[in-house]
């Protein structure tokens, strides 16, 4: 059934759960915030420290806590029965867990320059990208255009359809994961555009926040999913 | 169809009716200089250059809004239009040394439709809060009745039939260099110390004569 897939390790393969526990006997399982593999200055000038700060501790917990309080209330919705109850929680889990599931992959699709963000993919994923899209700069040109004209808030992503073997670039709105785009599809790469991602240093200038994104884009990691995947 | 009130502006990019510093300390200079300054201008800019040479030039900002919004499939000058319209209306909803509690006629109605002037406060807040992502908190009026609406993005109740009466802002872009992601902080103070009750009251009247008058 639909619902204990949300709950469920499979559907989060590829993310390292590093805390999260078992809690009654119905083992839902309760999500903790994952660490940042860097510090928050680490992006910068890129993305200050302050956003990292701000959008780690505190837009990302929240969506940890959130989705954790939605499961709780599933949990017993689902054990008095109350069909009503359990698809009136559909939003909040989606909204929620979604955020949790997208930030959880953004952390690792960034890393600090000297860590080798911003480093062009190489190996099969490299010429992927060249074969798709022409150049690593067409992808970019693509991706940018994209996330600068999501209306109100979103993500914008790379992604692999594991059915069809291709790349392909799409955005989400709001929290609502990759996959809700086609049941295939992989995020290799996802750039929040939503304002809390790059305000209190772009202001309203979003297109320059996406011109910069990319010199702390983590391919070694998108490299690995994508390996990974077509094996 | 509701008709649109107040908000008369083609594509003007109308000042607020305050000096960009007047809503201090509840609201930043700097937000209003970022918020009307370069968010609000670039929807009208944008829509003025979206219409040009199509039929929708011209037409009154409220057509090119209800046009766009085309049953909920939305055609793509809908969010630069909506939004112009919105963020006027916004500025106006507000005034310096405003909020607290309304009086007179507009008290009875809100204590009439949701018990208590608090219920009302609390309804709107939540409104306010769990519009998720991008959007607007409303209260409006149809029916005779007044209602808490929320909307996501770009839409506002003329298109979903009823007349505006107030509004707040809930994309990031409001709230977020004078209150990070500390969203019910910025709705608690615009409710204590922003909202033009007296803007409210007029557009409640305008209302109710359009109404009756589509009667």
């Amino acid at each position: 059934m639909a619902i204990r897939c949300v709950a469920s390790r499979k559907t989060l393969a590829g993310l390292k759960e590093t805390s999260s526990r078992l809690i009654g006997f119905r083992g839902i399982q309760t999500f903790t915030l994952p660490d940042l593999p860097y510090d928050y200055g680490a992006l910068e000038p890129a993305i200050s420290g302050e956003i990292m700060q701000i959008h780690h501790q505190k837009h990302h917990q929240t969506y940890v806590t959130n989705y954790n309080n939605a499961l709780e209330q599933l949990d017993q919705a689902v054990s008095k029965g109350g069909t009503s109850a359990v698809v009136k929680l559909q939003s909040a889990i989606k909204f929620n867990g979604g955020g949790h599931v997208n930030h959880s992959i953004f952390w690792k699709n960034l890393a600090p320059v000297k860590e080798g963000g911003g480093e062009p993919p190489k190996g099969s994923l490299g010429s992927a990208i060249d074969t798709h899209f022409g150049s690593l700069e067409g992808l970019v040109k693509k991706m940018s255009a994209e996330g600068a004209a999501v209306q109100g808030s979103g993500w914008v992503w790379l992604g692999l359809d594991k059915e069809l073997k291709k790349l392909v670039v799409d955005t989400t709105a709001n929290q609502d994961p990759l996959v809700t785009k086609g049941g295939s599809l992989v995020p290799l790469v996802g750039i929040d555009v939503w304002e809390h991602a790059y305000y209190l240093q772009y202001k309203n200038v979003r297109p320059e926040y996406l011109k910069n994104v990319w010199k702390v884009i983590n391919w070694k990691y998108a490299s690995e999913i994508y390996e990974k995947e077509c094996n | 169809m509701a008709a649109s009130i107040a908000v008369t502006a083609n594509y003007v990019l109308q000042p607020p009716p305050y000096a960009l510093d007047a809503l201090e300390p509840h609201m930043s200079k700097q937000t209003l200089e970022f918020h009307w300054g370069k968010h609000h201008r670039a929807y009208v800019d944008n829509l003025k250059k979206q219409v040009l040479g199509t039929d929708l030039e011209g037409k009154p900002l409220d057509h090119i809004i209800n046009k766009t919004y085309n049953n909920g499939d939305l055609l793509p000058a809908f969010n630069n239009a909506a939004q112009a319209w919105n963020h006027e209306f916004f500025w106006e909803s507000m005034k310096p040394n405003g909020g607290g509690k309304p009086s007179g006629e507009l008290l009875a109605l809100l204590e009439r439709d949701f018990t208590s002037y608090e219920k009302f406060y609390e309804e709107f807040n939540a409104a306010a809060a769990t519009q998720f992502g991008a959007g607007w908190a409303w209260l409006a009026y149809a029916n005779d009745k007044l209602k808490v609406v929320k909307t996501p993005n770009a839409v506002n109740p003329l298109v979903l039939g009823s007349f505006p009466l107030l509004t707040i802002d809930v994309w990031e872009h409001a709230y977020y260099l004078d209150f990070q992601n500390r969203r019910p902080d910025y709705i608690k103070t615009f409710m204590n110390n922003l909202v033009s009750w007296e803007a409210v009251s007029a557009r409640l009247e305008a209302a109710k004569v359009a109404s009756s008058s589509s009667a």
